[in-house]
C-alpha cells in the first residue's frame, strides 16, 4: 500500500506532507535547541534573541565548579541506576508470571498494577513522608528508589507481559523437557529473547526516575542531598534568577537521558505496541 | 443414628479437617514459582502504596496538621495530639467552592490535553507511516521531547514564555504584536500549560500509535482501494478500528497521567497566577508542603477524592470498552 500511494502521491500532496512534518519537527526540536544555544551565551545575554555572539563555557564552568551540581548529579545517578536495574528485573519476573501462568490472585494483581498507576502523589506523599521519616529513609537514596519502583514497575510489568506473550510457549516447553525449572527457563531461555522489551522497560524506568519531581522535592532536603530535579529549582525560583546556570545544568542533565533514549529508541515502537495491544 | 450415618459424618469431618492444608499445599506446589515471581512487586507495592494509602485514609478522617502531629523539637519528643473528626474534612471540602473550581479546571485540562495530544499524535503517526524521504529524521525529531526530562523542558518553556524577555514575546514584538502575559494572566496561563503538556505528551502517543498502525495488515488497504474506498473511508473503516486496542490503552493511561500531571503545572506556574492553573493534585500538594501551617488531613482528603474520581473514570471507561466487545 505504501509503495503504490507514493507512486500516486501528487507533488502538491508530497509538499504538504513534508511541510506539515517539518513544522511539527521544528516545534518539537526548537525548545531543546534554544536551551542548548542559550547555555553557551554569557549569563546576562540569557534572554537575547540573537544566536550566540559571545560564545562561552562560563555557565558550564560555573555550574560544575561553584555549585553542588556534581553532587546532585551523583545522587541522581545512584538513585536512578539502582531503580532501573531493580525495576527492570522485577517487572520482568512479574510480567513473565502473569504472561505464562494462570494462578490464583492473577486478576487482582493485574488490577493492582493498573490502579497503582492512578494513585495521585497527593494521597501518598504525606503518609509516605512520615513512613520514610520513621524508617530513617528521608534524604537517603533507598527511600527514593523504592518509591520510584512503585511508579515505574506497574506500567513496565504490563509492557513486559505483552512482550512475553509474543514469545512462543514452545520455548518454555523445550526448556522444561530439558530439565530446567521455571526460573531456569525464564532466566536462560526467555529473558534473552525479550531483550527489546528489557530495553524499553529500562528506558521507561530510567526516564521516569530521572525526571521525577514531586517525591524528590519532598523527600530530599538539604543542599547536598538533592537530586537533579530539586537542584535545578535552586537556580531559578522566587529568589534567584540564574537562567545561565539553569540552561547549562539542564543541558548536562538531558545528555544521559538522550543517550539512554538513543540506545532504546530502536526498540520503542515494537515494544510499546506489543505492550499496549496485548496488555 | 445408624452406624453408616455416623461413619459418613466422621469421614466428612476428617475430610473437612484435611482439606484446607491439602488444598493450600497443592496450590503452593502448583503455583509457588508464579507467586515467587510476583512476590517482590506485591511486597513493594504493599509497603509503599498499601501502608500509606491506609494511613492516608485515616489521616483524612482526622484534623492532623503541622502543629499537632508527632514530632521532635530538639531533644523533646512531642506526641501526636490530632483527633478523629470523621467525615468533617470531606463535608468541608465538598461544600467549598475551591474544590469544585479546581475540579472543573482539572477536567477541562485533562480533556483538552488528552484530546489534543491524541489527535496530533494520530495525525503525525499517519503521516509518518508511509514511505517518504527523511522519515527517520522526522521520527527522531518528533520523539525528541520525550528523551528530555520533563522538568528540563518545563524550565526551557519558562525561558521562552518569560513575559519581558522571553523569545516568544520578542518574536511577537518583531511582528508588531504586544507582549502576551503567557504565564501571568489566568487565561493565557491555562493555554500555556496545556500547550506545554501537549508538547510533552505527543511523542508517547506518536510512538504507540505508529506501532499500532504498523500492525495493521497492508492487504486491508489494498482491498479497500480496489473496492474504491477513498482516503477518508479507509482511515475511518480500517485505520481507526485497527487502532482500537492501542488507543483505548493509551487514552486511559494518558487520562490518568494528565489528571495527576504534577510537574508541568508545579514547575511552570506553581498553580498561579492566583490559583488559576492549580489542578487537584498540585492543590493537595500545596496544602501539605507549601502552605503554612501544613494541613496534612486536608491534603489527604483531597488525595482520597482524587483517587475516587480516577477509579470512577477507569471503571466507566473499561465498561464502555467491554460493551464494544473488547475483552480484558
Amino acid at each position: 500500500m505504501a509503495k503504490s500511494s507514493r507512486n500516486r502521491r501528487s507533488p502538491l500532496a508530497s509538499a504538504g506532507l513534508h511541510a506539515t512534518l517539518l513544522i511539527a519537527a521544528v516545534v518539537a526540536v526548537f525548545p531543546p535547541l534554544w536551551l542548548l544555544i542559550t547555555s553557551f551565551k554569557p549569563k546576562n545575554d540569557a534572554f537575547s534573541t540573537e544566536l550566540v555572539t559571545h560564545f562561552t563555557f562560563a555557565n558550564y564552568r560555573h555550574v560544575i565548579a561553584d555549585t553542588q551540581f556534581l553532587t546532585w548529579f551523583g545522587n541522581s545517578l545512584v538513585v536512578v541506576g539502582i531503580t532501573t536495574v531493580l525495576g527492570v528485573f522485577v517487572a520482568a519476573t512479574t510480567g513473565y508470571a502473569v504472561s505464562r501462568f494462570r494462578f490464583p490472585g492473577m486478576r487482582p494483581l493485574m488490577w493492582l498494577l493498573l490502579i497503582t498507576q492512578m494513585f495521585p502523589v497527593a494521597v501518598l506523599i504525606v503518609p509516605l513522608y512520615n513512613l520514610m521519616a520513621s524508617l530513617g529513609l528521608l534524604n537517603q537514596p533507598a527511600g527514593l528508589v523504592v518509591t520510584y519502583l512503585t511508579i515505574a514497575v506497574p506500567f513496565c510489568a504490563w509492557m513486559m507481559k505483552g512482550f512475553f506473550d509474543t514469545i512462543p510457549v514452545e520455548i518454555d516447553e523445550a526448556g522444561r523437557v530439558d530439565g530446567l525449572n521455571p526460573f531456569g527457563t525464564f532466566w536462560r531461555l526467555v529473558l534473552p529473547l525479550a531483550r527489546p522489551g528489557l530495553a524499553v522497560t529500562g528506558f521507561y524506568t530510567f526516564v521516569t526516575a530521572w525526571a521525577e519531581v514531586a517525591y524528590a522535592s519532598a523527600f530530599m532536603t538539604g543542599e547536598e542531598n538533592l537530586t537533579l530535579a530539586g537542584g535545578l529549582q535552586t537556580f531559578v525560583n522566587q529568589y534567584v534568577n540564574d537562567w545561565g546556570s539553569m540552561t547549562a545544568a539542564a543541558v548536562i542533565i538531558a545528555v544521559p537521558a538522550g543517550l539512554v533514549f538513543a540506545f532504546a529508541q530502536r526498540h520503542l515502537v515494537a515494544g510499546l505496541t506489543s505492550g499496549t495491544t496485548k496488555g | 443414628m445408624t452406624d453408616t450415618a455416623r461413619m459418613a459424618r466422621a469421614r466428612r469431618k476428617e475430610a473437612a479437617a484435611a482439606a484446607p492444608p491439602g488444598r493450600v499445599r497443592r496450590a503452593l506446589g502448583t503455583h509457588w514459582y508464579a507467586w515467587t515471581m510476583v512476590a517482590p512487586v506485591v511486597l513493594v507495592i504493599g509497603v509503599i502504596i498499601g501502608y500509606p494509602l491506609v494511613r492516608g485514609l485515616y489521616l483524612s478522617l482526622t484534623d492532623a496538621n503541622e502543629a499537632n502531629v508527632e514530632r521532635n523539637i530538639g531533644m523533646n519528643h512531642i506526641p501526636a495530639t490530632y483527633q478523629f473528626t470523621g467525615l468533617e474534612n470531606y463535608t468541608e471540602i465538598l461544600g467549598d467552592d475551591v474544590f469544585w473550581g479546581r475540579l472543573g479546571w482539572t477536567v477541562l485540562w485533562t480533556v483538552a490535553c488528552v484530546t489534543l495530544t491524541f489527535s496530533i499524535g494520530l495525525a503525525l503517526a499517519n503521516l509518518l507511516n508511509r514511505t517518504l524521504r527523511g522519515r527517520t529524521f522526522y521520527r527522531l525529531a518528533l520523539i525528541l521531547p520525550w528523551a528530555i526530562p520533563a522538568f528540563v523542558s518545563v524550565f526551557t518553556w519558562r525561558l521562552l514564555y518569560n513575559e519581558k524577555n522571553g523569545l516568544l514575546n520578542k518574536l511577537l514584538a518583531g511582528g508588531g504584536i504586544d507582549a502576551v502575559p503567557w504565564l501571568n494572566d489566568p487565561t493565557w496561563a491555562k493555554l500555556s500549560v496545556i500547550a506545554v503538556n501537549v508538547w510533552l505528551g505527543v511523542p508517547f502517543m506518536l510512538v504507540a500509535l505508529l506501532g499500532g498502525l504498523q500492525s495493521i495488515p497492508g492487504e486491508l488497504y489494498e482491498a479497500a482501494e480496489m473496492d474504491g474506498a477513498n482516503a477518508w473511508q479507509r482511515f475511518r473503516d480500517i485505520t481507526l478500528p485497527g487502532l482500537r486496542g492501542v488507543s483505548s490503552t493509551v487514552i486511559l493511561l494518558s487520562t490518568i497521567w494528565t489528571f495527576n500531571m504534577f510537574p508541568v503545572i508545579y514547575l511552570l506556574t506553581r498553580g498561579g497566577p492566583g490559583d488559576a492553573t492549580e489542578i487537584l493534585v498540585t492543590y493537595a500538594y500545596r496544602l501539605s508542603f507549601v502552605d503554612s501551617p501544613r494541613d496534612f488531613a486536608g491534603s489527604a482528603a483531597w488525595g482520597v477524592l482524587i483517587l475516587l474520581l480516577l477509579s470512577l473514570i477507569a471503571v466507566v471507561y473499561r465498561r464502555s470498552l467491554r460493551k464494544q466487545g473488547e475483552v480484558w
